[in-house]
């Protein structure tokens, strides 16, 4: 379901002097599996040990070691299948990527080619303007990861740790049905968020257990699809958008100038933002795939696949359509709230037993800039879900202004404390009294007069009067009450 | 006590029971044969102290009425499987004076019940090989020599040097690997007795792989009833090894005196190919009229892709063993040969670690698995091979085991078939079958040719169904009456 | 299907084997003749086969997500040609 028909939005059409372009891109994401032990192995996965103490017999390939399976990394690659909607194959197997290297003991990778566990499925991917797209995933299999090389420490000798070496991961490939930097970055933001909602990643990327090999060619608008490289291993959502834009006018450049593009492997320079050719297609590895014969066939029965559906969790693009249809909230509004499943389960609890658009707008205009703001995860949130669910309640129920609310928040944030204790400690309940109102009110115009007559012919300035009650009343008279009041002594 | 090393394993564990001797007093008439059979190559090394130590360790183990099944039993090991604080080669240099810090899941299994390790047996490099030629430490001499010759033949191999010391009498058991027929070869070669078990019967962890889908443990003894004590002590499930079968096991040697009356016994008649020695094709028959005495009914069946069998293993074989022995890149273990680059380094190290046959396995497994080829080889070599496990299976519908013999020849002169690879490959053309498609065999020593050279006859059975092949050798070993020894040249 | 000396050139570098220069020949010529008696299984009529991977026809078995390995350092290094604070130290490997 390769939509190479799709062209990109004109907005993402690169234009030179010889006329627009546009970018094809598809992803290979390493997703790292969360779990405690290796794929085949019963070392830990733990991220900063010392080196090599992370390593069985099995990781270093000593004569005669063999792969046992973990369960639990079969289990997380089909739950991370069905989160992409994708087909699960019940029949998937192991295979041998026979290559050289020395962070490869076995002197292979451990990997899936002929039969994946996951098949093809599609994910519908945000792109942040209310517009989306449909992403289709060839793909996903579980496979070893390498060990590390370190290059640096030796001018003529590479130093070896094997600690992340057997770790399991899932690649996940994309079809090539990106068109910009922005959409392969959302992709990747989508998938990310995915795999955090399932738990089957933590989605770290600046650990590296979830990083992209990106493949990248250009072509006319609309036109025949060019040669593509792939750049390996980018780890940050910026590489990954840099590193496409960089790619892209590279391979501009060289087909206006008559050139053709070889097809190959590269690698991004941080430092420098290009990318350099790794591998040329002319010693481009033959990987020699087959069967690994120290493992079976990995076999799946209905009963268990359907008792991983049943325990999934609700899935992003669930959960949005809920927030639409149960609470009204806005697409917009909606998608953002999703879009981590934190941030989900946050605004739930901050929605429970308040008006869910309040609760939306208050989290979305307040809480998230604030955090945004001060740099603070969600998890790490000096206001609590509670607080916030009592601040949001205190407005609907009338007791504070959206005005005083945001004060409450700034004393929670900074001293602490339960919201409703603080707006009775420090009087900042609402004056709904319109006695009380109307006294002050009275007041004020009896004081203005001048100001007051001018409000027949330039209604507008009633503002100037509402604004001098609000200070009156230090922000707590109800200013609806107010505006009622003045409109009836005024207009 | 010199004599000690006569008895068989069996007889060796009454002995021990009624305490005519200790388990050390075993154990050093072993050592002393040993130390007296330098000539026939067939020990790497000899672990002399730890020898002794576990037979003392044995002999109080004994005293405290805690007796294992082999318990005082001194045996060889094949130097494939890693032993603990031994050093193992697997027949190669690359490996170079690597130890291991841990130990195979059989030579476990066997010290757990008991028995003492006199030491590491030689054997083709990486268990390549079927005259014990390819080994990095020279070859192995077969004890046996033609009547009135005093030229030096091949024990056959890979487990060359496991069939050599159980023929001289340097161990009352030893353990061994057959992947196309390295256990049962080498026995026919040494009148000896040798089983390949079912596929996934011994656990293959810590034993150096060779290929994977086919290599299986076993023993090779001088009785049936050796055998069949040695295989119920190396096998069983294991945990750490995916293709370990989840299969109980059972009293092996309580089937070697089964009564076979009314088993039907299939001949195929693809085994008589051309070339046959007369020798070898009366001795199949002899062995048909003694399990008829025995009440056998004796059908012919037929395997109709026997002669692809070879073919088959020769392209499925060698991709493993390329992609299994890709380890060996002098960067973790064993001996590096350092090159101008990392490249240089990878080739020098493997091209000067491998010995010849084991680099052009190598290369042929490489090139079969390459891009373009790996179609029309490999998988046609695994359809061919479902063709051939098809084969057995219409077989063993209207028979319970198979009778042929276990080599196309004896035991030959060393030198005499080393520069012709396809030749030296026939060895096998009656054994590797039975590792395609997984299934018990058996080799019992049953005649001696008119050189005066052991042959042998194979039973094979159906999966885990080693004790009819148990049964079937049993009644053969009597019936043969096969005692003959091999001369004391060394 | 034959192979040449540049052909066994190439497989020597994929499977990283030295081979001197006038083995080359030699050697394509031993691999001819295996390959070409390999080539006997051509004859066998193959059609709608399914490819035997493994004599087994069960699940492969799997283990529980612990750790029950690793931390073994020593072990993991005692054989090793050359290591440096905890890391095997290997030849200069740049891609
Ligand atoms: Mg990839
Ligand atoms: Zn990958």
């Amino acid at each position: 379901m390769f939509t190479a028909e799709r062209i990109a939005d004109k907005s993402d059409w690169i234009t030179t002097d010889t006329g627009d372009w546009e970018i094809i891109i598809g992803l290979e994401i390493h997703a790292q599996v969360a779990s405690k032990a290796k794929l085949f192995s019963g070392a830990a996965t733990g991220y900063g040990a010392e080196p090599n103490t992370q390593v069985s017999l099995v990781d270093a390939a000593m004569p005669g070691m063999l792969p046992v399976l973990n369960e639990y990394c079969v289990e997380q690659a089909v739950r991370t299948g069905m989160g992409m909607k994708a087909q699960i194959n019940a029949f998937s197997r192991f295979d041998r990527k026979n290559y050289f290297y020395p962070d490869l003991p076995q002197g292979y990778q451990i990997s899936q080619l002929y039969h994946p566990i996951v098949g093809e499925g599609e994910m519908l991917v945000e792109l942040g303007d209310g517009e989306s797209i449909t992403v289709g995933i060839e793909r996903l299999h579980l496979e070893q990861d390498a060990g590390k090389s370190i290059h640096d420490l030796d001018p003529n000798a590479t130093y070896v740790d094997l600690n992340r070496c057997g770790v399991a991961l899932m690649e996940i490939v994309s079809k090539p049905d990106m068109r910009s930097a922005r959409e392969a970055a959302a992709y990747v933001r989508k998938l990310r968020a995915l795999v955090r909602y399932l738990g089957t990643c933590d989605g770290d990327m600046e650990k590296g257990n979830l990083r992209a090999d990106v493949n990248v060619s250009v072509r006319r608008p609309g036109g025949d699809l060019g040669t593509r490289c792939e750049i390996k291993n980018l780890n940050s959502m910026r590489f990954i958008q840099q590193a496409i834009e960089y790619e892209a006018r590279r391979q501009i450049e060289i087909l206006e100038n008559g050139g053709e593009i070889d097809q190959e492997t590269r690698l991004y320079n941080t430092d420098t933002g290009e990318t350099r050719t790794m591998r040329s297609k002319e010693d481009a590895h033959d990987y020699r795939y087959f069967p690994d014969p120290d493992l079976l066939p990995v076999k799946l029965s209905e009963d268990w696949l359907a008792a991983i559906k049943a325990s999934l969790p609700e899935l992003p693009d669930d959960k949005k359509i809920r927030f639409v249809s149960e609470y009204g909230l806005s697409e917009y509004d909606a998608s953002v709230l999703v879009s981590d499943r934190e941030k989900a389960a946050y605004y739930e609890d901050v929605a429970d037993g308040n008006d869910k658009k309040l609760a939306a707008n208050w989290l979305l205009n307040e809480v998230f800039g604030k955090l945004n703001k001060e740099n603070v995860e969600i998890s790490d949130s000096p206001v609590s879900a509670a607080a916030n669910r009592a601040i949001v309640g205190m407005i609907s129920n009338g007791v504070i202004s959206g005005k005083i609310a945001k004060q409450v928040f700034e004393i929670c944030w900074t001293e602490g404390g339960d919201p409703e204790a603080i707006v009775e400690e420090r009087g900042l309940k609402q004056v709904t009294d319109t006695g009380a109102i109307e006294a002050m009110i009275d007041e004020i115009i009896a004081a203005n007069p001048d100001q007051a007559a001018k409000v027949k012919d330039k209604p507008k300035t009633l503002g100037w009067f509402v604004g001098q009650v609000m200070q009156a009343s230090k922000g707590k008279a109800n200013p609806q009450a107010v505006n009622e009041i003045l409109r009836k002594k005024l207009l | 006590m010199s004599t000690l090393n006569e008895l068989t394993l069996a007889g060796a564990l009454k002995g021990l029971a009624s305490k005519d001797f200790s388990a050390r007093e075993l154990t050093q008439a072993h050592l002393d044969a040993i130390a007296d059979a330098d000539q026939l190559n067939a020990y790497l090394l000899t672990t002399t102290e730890t020898a002794l130590a576990m037979a003392d360790a044995s002999d109080a183990r004994r005293a405290m009425g805690d007796v294992g099944a082999l318990e005082g039993i001194p045996l060889g090991i094949k130097d494939l499987f890693c032993t603990n604080g031994t050093r193992t080669t697997a027949g190669s240099k690359i490996l170079g004076d690597f130890t291991p810090h841990y130990e195979s899941t059989v030579s476990a299994n066997l010290w757990r019940d008991g028995a003492v390790m006199l030491g590491k047996l030689n054997m083709d490099e990486f268990a390549m090989g079927s005259s014990n030629e390819n080994s990095a430490f020279g070859p192995v001499v077969n004890p046996w020599r033609a009547n009135g010759e005093t030229q030096q033949l091949v024990p056959g191999g890979s487990s060359g040097g496991s069939a050599s010391a159980v023929a001289a009498q340097l161990c009352l058991g030893a353990t061994a690997t057959d992947t196309g027929g390295s256990i049962r070869q080498p026995a026919s070669f040494t009148g000896t007795v040798g089983v390949k078990p079912t596929y996934g019967r011994c656990s293959r962890w810590g034993i150096v792989a060779f290929a994977s889908s086919l290599d299986q443990a076993g023993p090779i003894t001088r009785t049936v009833e050796d055998a069949a004590i040695l295989l119920r002590s190396m096998s069983g499930h294991d945990p750490k090894d995916s293709t370990s079968l989840k299969a109980d096991v059972p009293d092996f040697a309580a089937a070697c005196t089964r009564s076979l009356k009314g088993m039907r016994i299939g001949v195929p008649k693809e085994y008589r190919v051309d070339g046959m020695p007369g020798e070898i094709e009366k001795l199949w028959a002899d062995g048909m009229d003694w399990l008829r005495a025995e009440g056998c009914e004796i059908v012919d069946v037929s395997l109709p892709h026997t002669k692809y069998a070879l073919p088959a293993y020769y392209i499925i074989a060698p991709a493993e063993a390329s992609s299994n022995l890709a380890r060996y890149d002098g960067m973790r273990y064993g001996v590096r040969v350092d090159g101008a680059d990392l490249t240089e380094t990878y080739e020098k190290t493997r091209g000067q670690g491998f010995g010849e046959e084991v680099r052009r396995r190598i290369m042929i497994g490489t090139y079969v698995l390459s891009a373009g080829f790996y179609d029309a080889y490999y998988i046609r070599a695994q359809k061919v091979r479902a063709r051939i496990a098809e084969d057995f299976k219409k077989a063993f519908e209207t028979c319970d085991a198979l009778l042929t013999p276990t080599a196309p020849s004896a035991a030959f002169k060393i030198g005499a078939r080393y520069n012709d690879p396809v030749q030296m490959y026939l060895n096998d053309i009656f054994t590797v079958t039975a590792n395609l498609a997984g299934l018990p065999g058996i080799s019992i020593p049953a005649t001696l040719d008119n050189a005066g050279l052991p042959l042998g006859l194979q039973v094979i059975g159906k999966a885990l169904d080693e004790e009819t092949c148990f049964a079937v050798g049993g009644a053969l070993e009597r019936a043969a009456g096969f005692n003959a020894k091999p001369n004391k040249w060394w | 299907m034959s192979v040449d000396a540049k052909t066994v050139s190439k497989i020597a570098r994929l499977a990283r084997l030295e081979v001197a220069e006038e083995r080359l020949a030699p050697l394509a010529d031993e691999l001819n003749g295996i390959l070409h008696w390999i080539e006997e299984l051509n004859e066998v009529d193959v059609e709608g086969v399914a490819p035997m991977a493994s004599v087994e026809d069960v699940p492969t078995p799997t283990r529980e997500d612990k750790v029950t390995d690793g931390n073994i350092r020593d072990d993991v290094l005692a054989s090793a040609p050359r290591t440096e604070e905890g890391f095997f130290v290997m030849p200069k490997a740049v891609e």
